[in-house]
């Protein structure tokens, strides 16, 4: 019988072109406006590291004390850390892996003199930060832990990178000169773009991931400076690089990967135990404060999707609320319009149960086409976003499969939702009385 | 093949309640061609509506081909409608988005017969009433006459025991109303039980029988019916 119905669908939808373009108007205008803001939405908010996002944890330390009317973080805490803290946490290595780091960047001298120095980012950590974030490589692989030991000059390089240096050949072994060093290239990377670009959410959110990786250890021996987000107290600022490693300045992001909930606890001890162990040195003068917090919590934290996108998501939401009560309204007088050929069938055999089916089905074809309609409308209303927002956050705007199918089925589904009442209506039709009345 | 007994039809409402039928006694045989007349509020078209279980009765008894139908579901009417019913209205209520062939298709889809069996009904009914040349036409391109065929043939694709036509000529000019009679009466001598709802006296006076109703009740079911048609005559 579906064919049936399907059938009887198009042909009652085809009958009055108007309503029918209305209908499917009010649905896909309501489809599209609330899948435009979804799918940044669901961009901003998703997992940037499936099946492992509860086993990294952001690390905080309260080094300043409390600061009354001063304090960003409704916790009085500080997103990053210092450096005697990365270097207290490192040296303790309480975690199954562990990484300090900081964002820098490079100007990069090629070997190919035809070709101009150019600036690319940069990070400075630890060789468990490559099998800690899961980061794939195109050729070699991560320093290892003796180059952080030995201060090596070694680099990992992004893809693109390689590609611009090497015309994407395997470049292990070779070296780049970056900002007049030397760096033997231990590693190249696979396509890596974590979104949110999670362990560093200082500057931009949505930050594209850095093309050369160098050691921690390397980039504080030869200086070389941070180009991410600084925070001093004004009490522990000292001059030069030296005195700002001595300071409590905080500028540096510390991951820990705690890979059960066991180590978490034993964690969350040792940590605390380290604070006292600073009080007890007369370093901090406050109750001991930290924090470990996973992916997840730590993307929250942060607010990574901005308050007003989730209001964005309300109002398209309510939107295509209205936009489908309108549907309703529509559809409700097309099947009174119809009564008296309900009523004909009703008389013909068809139960209750059939009329509803039946006016069921042509919801769900209008939902379908509502839907497909607001897929077009969808990558217009994206289109529109990419040419307002920054690249960063303009990638995001990307619609992927899953959100055709989404599209589709929550038109369907709001679509039908919405039909539920008119076909109602027209299940209880009275076929005496509409009979009688011709 | 048709028994109502004792059989009554209310409306209410908050402060009135209006009897359409009351104390409604009827037994029309297999083979039967009955006429119900009676004037204009008398309950023809509601005991029409009852009998083709389009509508529920308040009290008493009625059987349907030996079926009590007291106390069936919407499902469990449905199918008795579709299995032992056919309608001729007169409006001839045709589906205006179905060509004939589809509006004959109607009923036999919610019977749930094959595709082959379906075709093979429809043709037979248009070629029982002379449309076969038709089938393709859509309602608004027929005649009055035609619609009615179509609206018959819709009726007899079911192979329906019982023929509940309301006013079956109403909407007719004199020749088509005549051929329209002709073909029930061509029906009703090949077996069709056939009850006929109508005003006119002279279509009243062909059937084989005639049950005049007054004020909801049946005023005779006299055995020699051609007097009592003469009279509402």
């Amino acid at each position: 019988m579906f064919s049936y119905y399907f059938t009887l669908a198009i042909r009652s939808l085809t009958r009055n072109i108007v309503l029918t373009v209305l209908m499917i108007s009010a649905v896909g205008v309501g489809i599209g406006a609330s899948m435009t803001t979804l799918t940044v939405f669901r961009a901003m908010a998703k997992d940037p590291i499936p099946g492992k996002s509860h086993q990294l944890f952001a690390v905080q330390i309260d080094n300043w004390g409390p600061q009354p009317g001063r304090a960003n973080y409704k916790d009085n805490l500080q997103p990053q850390i210092s450096y005697p803290d990365t270097q207290g946490f490192m040296n303790a290595r309480a975690a199954y892996r562990q990484a300090a780091m900081y964002s820098t960047g490079f100007a990069v001298t090629p070997a190919n003199a035809d070709l101009h120095p150019f600036i690319v980012t940069g990070r400075a950590t630890y060789s468990d930060f490559f099998p800690m974030f899961n980061v794939p490589f195109r050729f070699g692989g991560p320093w290892s832990p003796a180059d952080d030991r030995d201060k090596s000059e070694v680099v990992v390089i992004g893809a693109s990178l390689n590609d611009k240096l090497f015309g994407g050949a395997n470049s292990v072994g070779k070296t780049v000169n970056l900002s007049d060093h030397n760096y033997r290239i231990v590693g190249v990377l696979d396509k890596w773009q974590p979104e949110p670009r999670f362990y560093d959410l200082n500057t931009n959110h949505f930050a594209e991931s850095e093309m050369a990786f160098i050691p921690f250890t390397r980039a504080i021996e030869s200086h070389v400076g941070n180009w991410g987000n600084n925070s001093c107290n004004s009490d522990t600022q000292e001059d030069g690089f030296e005195g700002h490693l001595r300071s409590e300045c905080v500028w540096l992001q510390f991951w820990a990967e705690l890979p059960t909930a066991a180590d978490v606890q034993k964690y969350r001890v040792w940590l605390d135990n380290y604070a006292s162990e600073q009080k007890r040195l007369g370093r901090f003068h406050w109750p001991n404060h930290t924090s470990v917090r996973d992916v997840r919590e730590w993307l929250a934290y942060q607010h990574v999707v901005d308050d007003n996108v989730k209001i964005l998501v309300l109002v398209s939401f309510s939107f295509l609320l209205v936009c489908l009560l309108n549907a309703m309204g529509l559809m409700l007088a097309k099947i009174m319009g119809r009564a008296a050929d309900i009523g004909v069938r009703r008389a013909l055999g068809a139960d209750r149960g059939a009329i509803f089916t039946q006016c069921l089905i042509e919801a769900g074809v209008v939902g379908v086409a509502g839907g497909l309609l607001g897929l077009g409308l969808t990558s217009l209303g994206l289109l529109g976003l990419r040419s307002l927002l920054s690249e960063s956050v303009g990638r995001l705007t990307d619609f992927s499969v899953g959100d055709v199918i989404i599209a589709v089925l929550l038109a369907v589904m709001a679509t039908t939702v919405a039909g539920l009442y008119p076909t109602w209506r027209a299940a209880q039709v009275q076929p005496a009385w509409q009979l009688k009345a011709q | 093949m048709l028994k109502m007994t004792h059989l009554a039809k209310a409306y209410r409402t908050e402060v009135v309640e209006t009897f359409a039928l009351r104390d409604f006694s009827i037994d029309v045989k297999s083979g039967e061609f009955v006429a119900v007349t009676g004037p204009s509020g008398s309950g023809k078209t509601t005991f029409l509506t009852i009998a083709g279980l389009l509508e529920e009765f308040s009290s008493g008894e009625y059987q349907l081909d030996g079926v009590n139908v007291r106390g069936l579901n919407d499902k469990q009417r449905s199918k008795l409608r579709n299995e032992k019913i056919g309608f001729i209205f007169q409006a001839f209520n045709l589906i205006p988005d179905l060509n004939v062939q589809d509006n004959i298709d109607v009923p036999l889809r919610y019977r749930r017969l094959g595709a082959a069996e379906r075709r093979r009904r429809v043709q037979e009914a248009l070629g029982r009433v002379g449309l076969s040349a038709r089938g393709r036409h859509y309602p608004a391109e027929l005649s009055g006459g035609q619609q009615q065929r179509v609206a018959i043939a819709r009726a007899l694709a079911g192979s329906p025991r019982l023929l509940l036509a309301d006013e079956p000529t109403g909407n007719l000019d004199t020749q088509m109303a005549r051929g329209v009679m002709e073909l029930l009466e061509e029906l009703h001598g090949e077996g069709a039980t056939i009850v006929m709802v109508t005003h006119d006296p002279e279509l009243a006076i062909r059937a084989q029988r005639e049950v005049h109703i007054v004020d909801g009740q049946v005023v005779d079911l006299a055995a020699a019916p051609r007097r009592v048609a003469a009279a509402a005559g």
